[in-house]
């Protein structure tokens, strides 16, 4: 229920306002923070969070959570599934270990403290069935990116260097799939799968169209600027998976050069862990995430999120098909493929981390590596759920980054290739708790574009957790077990003003909206009418007029018309 | 005049076909798909024990019947939409029952499979676009998706395919079909010999000899011939139907037929896509996996779900004499299970939730009439490759939705029992 | 009496007519059995002749139909409550009865068809 709420004596962290464990009032009022004289005392309820640290909700701007490919995953691990989290009650039936169903994303999340989950691949003619899946999660905010990598009207328009034709189309695409941004997998890579091949350089060609990686990657950012959408272009790079890509990942991020824009980043390379590698095979892999931080910090308009491996139980999928049949021969594990229509493929494939194994110990450490070597600015912490492990293990990605006396007791239970060929155990350095949350919540909005996310300052969303420690009274470097535990089960979490978590317990089920982005006012879709006609006559297997979501079928839907 | 409408029979849900309301008459269906949208005798009004009644009355006897059950058997599911289906499985939690869907009896086989290899496919429009060789293996299009090989398969033009003459069209079947008689290779295997003749296959493409001159009656030539049919094609697809799920080794053939499928990838491209039956089976799978994280043969009787397709199937838990009432939607459980089955469905209370009367009609204790997805009501279905379209509502009708039903009863349950 | 294996299947008229289900039209969708023409002419059969099918899991009685699409000792039945009371219902902890290919027989018979009610209650 929504109350008038009076959060008390809190300590309040919130990097977007420059507040650094101060004590301080926040006070909500219709789903927002407002100023304390908004609030009529006599009608508020009062929390007392003297000692706690109040921050603002957690925002995870890239995980796998709704769609065709995380559905696929549990149809095909109902072994995921045998995890009960919850038996139904007033809330939902919860099940899962790491894949968990729609109802149990959203309590996980809610349990940690976090408000907002972005989808972060989603296949074009399957919007509708991601946006069903997304009206199935409850507690959070969410949105969705559609792929447009290995899309044939952005080869089309790449090659005739059409600019405004490729924009019309992002535009015209992005209002179809009620989607937020541009996500890009494997540029030219999962076309050249369709013939069994891939892309793993930048210069290499898409098989019948003449374009090549670096063309693509580069026209969207263009694009993408041009239409000053709110969200940069969001990359899966090339070569993910393989020795030696972190150079592929470093040219890649170079062609950002020559392209700014004044509130966020113009490129946002993904789950970056998976593309550090140095090495030429996996006899001698080794890290390339000091490389690649190198370069990032000296960008201004490039950031990345981790995509962190956690030892246990994942299952690999994404938008990269061909990277999906590497792994299924690499592993003979289980594979799920899906070409589809002329817009990309994916694939799915189910993976253990362990801590024994060498590559997978390096995996691990190569994501705390970039996560303690980039700038807290310039990182946001995932896993790329469910790629590198589950989302409910960021607390323990929090305390591994401000405790070094942590991350040395793990290191010893794992593999030892980690002392050769990862740069871990000499990294001294210790994010602070500052840091950390500015890398899951401020960080995390600013790079996505939610200008009332991630920060408590007046005429934010009152989305706002609590946790049972004083951030001024905390050692981070020694308590991480203190840590650990609390981002685990938030004291209080807060959605929109309305209480849904209590202790850690699920106390209010609310639903949160979906955003999605309107830039159709910038293009004239008349310039491309033509060609969609076109290629949905001869390549597509639905009529253009049945391709799309309606805002009507979506159950709690947000427009943000772009400026 | 006519408009565009979205054919809500088979698994094709093809969504270029048009419907005049005025004369009420289909265009460019199938004679399939011409039967959905004809006129038709309907349930005229809701029944309790065979007396006409209101919505009000019957959706209430329903949740009485559901609340009082121990164990309530839910099932149907494929001809109605996802929102329904959501509701569907809400209610099945709600009063600890099971939760089985037509998949059960027809290509739940498949999901079996997948938990063992997974799924190397594409959507039918990759499909169309690329495929240079497609094998109908126990699957017969022309008979049960008769638009499918003009739309997707067998003749359809796309980007690297101009039409049926760039395309070898193959077909494994037990029986001369009507789709064998149009391909340019038919091969004829005994009842129940797939798997020994896709682990052929597998050694044949992998390099290895047999040592038999035939495998479940197809000769060693021919077995020769096919492997190198498909080790050369550029992209090739297995369509496989009830021929393969319904025969002796059930699950086991699609799993293998799976693997030679990931052994073919190491050559080619190669996909394998099940046809699947009614217009939106797939979203009767799809809803419960993101809701409950299982397809079917989901038990609540614990207040979680469980999946066991040896306990919980529909005919699992009906020849086990295990519910004590049942909830059939969009399904006729009494014309389609065997004998053995339909026998527990007589004797305990049965609600049915359809548009026209069937078998189920008949042993049902309460039934209500609900409006037709794709011509009364709209709502979300997955194609066969699970492409979600949204069915239209193109005509008025004073039947209530399966949606609306399900919503009322799911209320009134809640109501009863007191939460 | 002859040895054959049983398959059901669906058929054209059969989707055609499955939300019709108590019409003279579904009746005659599903209640007849398939045979190859030499099973056929081996059994005598002749236009409108009835046959009963039987296997372990019980019998059925249905018009027979000469087919050029069966093999020899294979006889098909449109899927449907007739093929439903001879196929095996036993799952094999799959969930999905074996509805193709149980092993039986067919022989000649004057007995009558049984209507879809009177099936039902025969049950």
């Amino acid at each position: 229920m929504h109350h008038m709420l009076h959060i008390k004596n809190g300590i309040v962290i919130d990097t977007k306002n420059g507040i650094k464990a101060e004590k301080m009032d926040i006070f909500v009022k219709e789903g927002k923070i407002v100023e304390e004289s908004e609030i009529d005392k006599s009608q508020c309820k009062v929390i007392d969070a003297s000692n706690k640290l109040v921050v603002a909700g957690g925002v995870d701007m890239h995980a796998h959570i709704a769609g065709s490919k995380i559905n696929t995953g549990r149809t095909m691990r109902p072994e995921e599934m045998r995890m009960v989290r919850q038996i139904a009650n007033k809330f939902r039936a919860s099940v899962g270990r790491v894949l968990l169903t729609s109802p149990a994303i959203g309590y996980e999340y809610a349990k940690m403290g976090y408000t907002t989950s972005f989808e972060a691949a989603q296949p074009p003619i399957g919007a509708l069935h991601t946006h069903e899946e997304l009206d199935a999660i409850p507690m959070v905010d969410k949105a969705a990116l559609p792929v447009f990598g290995n899309w044939h009207f952005v080869f089309k328009y790449v090659a005739e260097n059409d600019i405004e034709k490729l924009k019309t189309f992002i535009a015209w695409a992005i209002e179809r799939t009620k989607g937020f941004g541009v996500k890009v997998v494997n540029p030219g890579g999962v076309e050249a799968w369709m013939y069994g091949g891939n892309c793993r350089s930048l210069d290499d060609e898409v098989p019948n169209f003449g374009v090549t990686p670096r063309e693509i990657i580069t026209s969207l950012i263009k694009a993408t600027e041009e239409l000053n959408l709110c969200h940069s272009v969001h990359l899966h790079c090339n070569n993910l998976g393989n020795p030696g890509n972190f150079e592929t990942t470093i040219e890649t991020m170079k062609l950002a050069n020559g392209f700014s824009n004044d509130k966020r980043q113009v490129l946002h390379v993904t789950h970056v862990q998976f593309n550090a590698y140095a090495g030429s095979s996996w006899r001698d892999v080794g890290s390339g995430a000091a490389e690649i931080a190198k370069v990032v910090n000296g960008m201004d308009n490039v950031t990345i999120d981790m995509g962190a491996a956690i030892f246990g139980h994942a299952t690999a999928m994404t938008g990269d098909a061909p990277f999906q049949f590497t792994l299924h021969k690499l592993l003979g594990a289980r594979w799920s493929n899906k070409d589809s229509e002329v817009e990309g493929g994916a694939g799915i494939v189910p993976i253990m981390y362990l801590p024994k194994n060498p590559v997978h110990a390096l995996q691990w450490a190569i994501g705390l590596e970039l996560g303690l070597l980039v700038e807290s600015d310039k990182v946001v912490l995932t896993t790329d759920f469910p790629n590198g492990g589950p989302f409910t293990e960021y607390p323990y990605v929090m305390a591994m980054l401000m405790s070094k006396k942590m991350r040395e007791k793990e290191l010893e239970r794992v593999s030892p290739y980690v002392q050769k060929a990862a740069n871990l155990p000499s990294i001294d350095a210790e994010k602070t708790l500052d840091e950390v949350m500015h890398m899951t919540r401020a960080l995390s909005a600013r790079v996505l574009g939610l200008e009332n996310k991630g920060h408590l300052g007046v005429g934010a969303d009152a989305d706002i957790s609590i946790y049972d420690f004083n951030p001024n009274e905390i050692d981070t470097s020694n308590d991480y077990e203190i840590i650990n535990k609390a981002f685990r089960n938030a004291l209080y979490t807060i959605k929109g003003g309305v209480i849904i978590v209590k202790e850690g317990q699920l106390v209010d089920e609310v639903w949160g909206t979906t955003y999605w982005v309107d830039a159709t006012n910038k293009v004239d879709t008349e310039a491309i009418e033509e060609d969609l006609d076109k290629y949905f006559e001869l390549y597509y297997s639905v009529e253009k007029e049945h391709y799309g979501v309606e805002e009507a079928w979506i159950k709690n839907p947000t427009r943000l018309v772009m400026g | 005049m006519a408009q565009k409408v979205i054919c809500t029979f088979c698994g094709s849900v093809c969504d270029d076909v048009e419907f005049d309301v005025e004369e009420f008459k289909a265009k460019k269906f199938c004679k399939l798909g011409r039967s959905k949208f004809s006129k038709k005798e309907r349930i005229k009004a809701p029944m309790v024990d065979g007396k006409e009644v209101s919505y009000e009355e019957a959706t209430q006897k329903a949740a009485e019947i559901l609340v009082n059950a121990k164990k309530p058997l839910l099932y149907g599911w494929a001809s109605t939409v996802n929102e329904a289906i959501r509701l569907g499985v809400i209610l099945t939690e709600k009063v600890r029952g099971v939760y089985d869907q037509c998949a059960s009896v027809c290509h739940a086989p498949g999901t079996l499979a997948v938990i063992e290899e997974g799924l190397p496919g594409a959507s039918l429009g990759a499909i169309k676009n690329r495929a240079d060789l497609v094998i109908f293996w126990g699957s017969n299009p022309m008979e049960a998706h008769p638009r499918h090989p003009l739309r997707y398969s067998m003749s359809a033009k796309g980007l690297l395919i101009s039409g049926r003459k760039d395309r070898k069209v193959v077909v494994v079947d037990v029986r001369k079909t009507k789709t064998a008689k149009k391909a340019d290779v038919f091969v004829q295997i005994k009842p129940g010999y797939d798997y020994p003749i896709i682990s052929a296959l597998r050694a044949l493409i992998k390099g290895e000899d047999i040592e038999v001159d035939e495998v479940g009656g197809v000769s060693k030539e021919q077995l020769k011939e096919l492997a190198e049919m498909m080790k050369s094609a550029k992209y090739g697809v297995i369509f496989y139907g009830l021929g393969v799920t319904q025969s002796r080794g059930r699950d086991r053939n699609i799993e293998n037929a799976v693997k030679l499928i990931q052994l073919l990838n190491r050559y080619t491209r190669f996909v394998i896509w099940p046809m699947r039956g009614h217009y939106n089976v797939v979203g009767s799978g799809e809803v419960p996996a993101w809701e409950v994280g299982y397809q079917y043969a989901i038990d609540f009787s614990r207040g979680y779900p469980r999946f066991s397709p040896a306990e919980f199937s529909a005919n699992e838990v009906l020849q086990r004499k295990d519910c004590d009432a049942a909830l059939v939607i969009a399904a006729d459980p009494v014309a389609h299970f065997p004998k053995a089955s339909v026998k527990h469905l007589k004797k305990i209370p049965v609600i049915q939730i359809d548009p026209f009367p069937n078998m189920t009609t008949l042993v049902a204790d309460v039934v209500i009439p609900s409006a037709v997805y794709g011509l009364e009501a709209e709502g979300t279905a997955y194609r066969m490759d699970g492409i979600p379209l949204r069915v239209k509502k193109v005509i008025d009708t004073e039947y209530w939705s399966d949606e609306k039903i399900l919503e009322e009863l799911l209320k009134k349950v809640v109501e009863l029992r007191g939460e | 009496m002859m040895e054959v294996e049983v398959i059901s299947g669906r058929t054209l008229d059969q989707g055609a007519t499955v939300e019709e289900k108590l019409t003279d039209e579904y009746f005659n969708a599903v209640n007849y059995c398939e045979l190859s023409e030499e099973d056929y002419n081996a059994l005598g059969l002749a236009e409108g002749d009835k046959v009963k099918v039987k296997t372990e899991f019980g019998e059925v009685v249905v018009f027979a139909k000469k087919s050029d699409e069966l093999p020899k000792g294979v006889v098909f039945i449109p899927m449907g409550p007739y093929a439903n009371q001879v196929i095996d219902p036993s799952t094999d902890s799959t969930g999905m009865p074996q509805f193709k290919g149980v092993k039986g027989s067919v022989e000649k018979t004057d007995e009558n068809v049984l209507s879809v009610k009177e099936l039902l209650e025969v049950i």
